[in-house]
């Protein structure tokens, strides 16, 4: 029982994490109609620039994760208005291989500024709490209180603002939001803000989780991808159940299989609601 | 002098490899808009299934088949077809962009599994295969190798170029144009679609376990597949889509840049040359955004060839008027 809460815990950790890469992933797939493979490398970035404070000021980490996030936002948005900008004329599939390149791009950026190494946002091991044989770090409410918070966040932002509103209208019918006259790039620029923030996001706790390294983001990429599938295309909300989805299933898989083929879980349930349900759980967009 | 012999046998050794790559990758996406970025699945299952066949004896793995090199060839297509298969049966009636997420998954699960079956891949540690023709005809081994590369090119070229041009390929390129039009005519869209994927994965076997081969030893790292994915796909946008004439000429202008790269970098200052590698996969990264955004039809565009044919039909006829 006790391994069983144990994993529960580790899934709901990595699963808070899955869920805040996939909501950006899902609400880009949504809006731009392309599954954009640079989103792990924005994960990283994130991760890296949250660095950048704690490694040259020495600020606090409250501090550098807004840091990573805004620049993260920033670098999105530019990524999208230098490129991707360019290519939305052409077919989606033109977008999916530059994104492919920016992934390269990005990840080999990571390498010749920070080194190929691994990084860590703070040295020394911090004791976990045991509660009934179950280890819990203080990392971990860190974590999953920040998703919370971001989810949070979201919900109101798409619910109560107008450019929310005509977010979710891009995502559920493009063309039906762009005759009632939403302006197309405004809603665009803001989607790359909303992902690269939740990438951002993500990318740190997964720094803190773990550790820094220039492949992080693109290693968690298929899991991230799954639960957006799983949760269904263009829907956020679809994305937080996918994430914990994945997350729980792949802790849980370690149960029967060895460790290494996590990644081959998430595959597996990503071509399993591919082939039974390809609209997601909460009825995406449909293949 | 001899040296410089050496290393251009060599380079073209590797743009041969590249070269078949590409050729099967031209057939997935450029005939038939299937979009794989797991290439490099296809090439490690290829290479290390002709290793395993051919490879002496050895406790680290398993083998000591000891099967002569086509055996070994034979069995690297064939497994990169039952792979590809399998995967295809899965992911082909989805919609395109799904099988492009789905291929990243296969190329990750194939990384494990080379990587963590031990006692099938040596692990980590590698695997030594034999190099073929180390001492046969020339005497020298890149030499042998070369020859024994162009003449699998020509034949699988030959090959492919008659399959394009036949009913067969115009299937493929009327399902990558419109895939409702081509069910409408009565067309086994998904069926067509195994096909190519089938085949495509096949060559790519085929340049896996001629890579190996070459180099008579792999190992998971050998493979960097992000890499060898992207060069891939780079050397096939580059040189035209749809075009095998453009995947050769792809893979000889992308393989000269990307070595041309590391020329480059091995002229920078000491304390940068360590990550001269991240700088070189940048460069190629940003050529390929501006490939796409200024010349995404390729240095061979598949139409400028049909405009071409068009026009030499026309002053045949006109000739003969």
């Amino acid at each position: 029982m006790a391994e069983f809460l144990q994993l529960t815990v580790y899934g709901i950790v990595a699963g808070s994490i899955y869920a805040l890469g996939a909501i950006g992933l899902s609400l880009v797939y949504g809006i731009l109609r392309f599954p954009h493979f640079a989103h792990g490398d924005l994960i990283t970035f994130g991760a890296y620039f949250a660095l950048v404070p704690v490694s040259i000021l020495g600020a606090p980490p409250e501090l550098t994760f807004f840091f990573g996030v805004a620049a993260t936002m920033i670098l999105a948005v530019a990524i999208d208005q230098i490129l991707y900008r360019r290519l939305r004329k052409v077919a989606p599939v033109i977008l999916l291989i530059a994104s492919v390149g920016v992934a390269l791009i990005l990840r080999s950026a990571v390498q010749l500024i920070w080194g190929p190494g691994n990084q860590y946002y703070s040295q020394g091991i911090s004791m976990p709490w045991r509660l009934e044989g179950v280890n819990i770090k203080p990392d971990h409410l860190l974590i999953v209180g920040g998703a919370v918070l971001l989810v949070v966040l979201l919900h109101l932002f798409l619910q109560r603002t107008k450019t929310g509103k005509a977010m979710r209208a891009m995502s559920d019918n493009a063309d039906l939001a762009q005759v009632t006259g939403i302006e197309v790039n405004k809603v665009i620029i803001w989607t790359w803000i909303i992902g690269g923030g939740m990438a951002a996001a993500a990318g740190v706790f997964l720094g803190i989780d773990t550790r820094l390294h220039p492949v992080m983001g693109w290693r968690i990429l298929l899991p991230v991808f799954a639960a957006a599938i799983l949760g269904g295309i263009g829907k956020p909300y679809g994305a937080i159940v996918g994430g914990l989805i994945i997350g729980l299933a792949q802790e849980y898989s370690t149960v029967i299989l060895s460790p290494p083929y996590k990644p081959a879980v998430a595959f597996a349930l990503m071509v399993l609601m591919l082939i039974f349900k390809p609209t997601g759980l909460f009825a995406g967009r449909k293949a | 002098m001899s040296g410089i012999i050496e290393y251009v046998m060599f380079a073209l050794c590797l743009v041969g490899i590249y070269g078949i790559l590409a050729l099967g990758l031209n057939i997935q996406w450029g005939l038939t808009g299937l979009f794989n970025i797991g290439v490099a699945a296809f090439f490690a299952v290829g290479a290390y299934t002709s290793g395993i066949l051919t490879a002496p004896p050895s406790d680290a793995h398993l083998g000591g088949f000891e099967m002569p090199l086509v055996i070994g060839i034979l069995g690297a297509i064939v497994a990169s077809g039952i792979l590809a298969l399998f995967v295809g049966l899965v992911t082909l009636n989805l919609r395109a962009d799904y099988l492009a997420i789905a291929s990243i998954g296969i190329a990750e699960i194939v990384r494990l599994f080379l990587k963590t079956e031990g006692w099938l891949t040596g692990g980590v540690r590698g695997m030594e295969i034999g190099r073929p023709f180390e001492d046969s005809l020339t005497g020298n081994f890149t030499l042998n190798y070369l020859i024994f590369l162009a003449i699998v090119i020509v034949i699988l070229f030959l090959l492919l170029e008659v399959a394009r041009k036949a009913p067969w390929g115009r299937v493929l390129r009327a399902i990558r144009e419109n895939e409702d039009s081509a069910l409408a005519a009565g067309k086994n869209v998904l069926s067509f679609r195994i096909q190519a994927f089938v085949l495509g994965s096949c060559v790519m076997g085929l340049g896996g376990a001629l890579y190996g081969h070459f180099f008579g030893f792999l190992s998971p790292e050998a493979f960097r597949p992000m890499l060898a994915t992207f060069l891939v796909w780079v050397m096939l946008i580059a040189g035209g889509s749809g075009n095998n004439k453009g995947a050769l000429l792809g893979a000889l202008v992308i393989w000269v840049i990307w070595s041309g790269t590391e020329f480059l970098t091995g002229m920078l200052p000491a304390e940068l040359s360590t990550r001269a590698g991240s700088i070189r996969i940048l460069l190629i990264g940003v050529l390929l955004e501006i490939i796409l955004v200024t010349r995404p039809e390729g240095i061979l565009s598949e139409a400028g060839e049909r405009l071409a044919n068009i026009r030499r039909e026309r002053r045949r006829s006109g000739e003969g008027s």
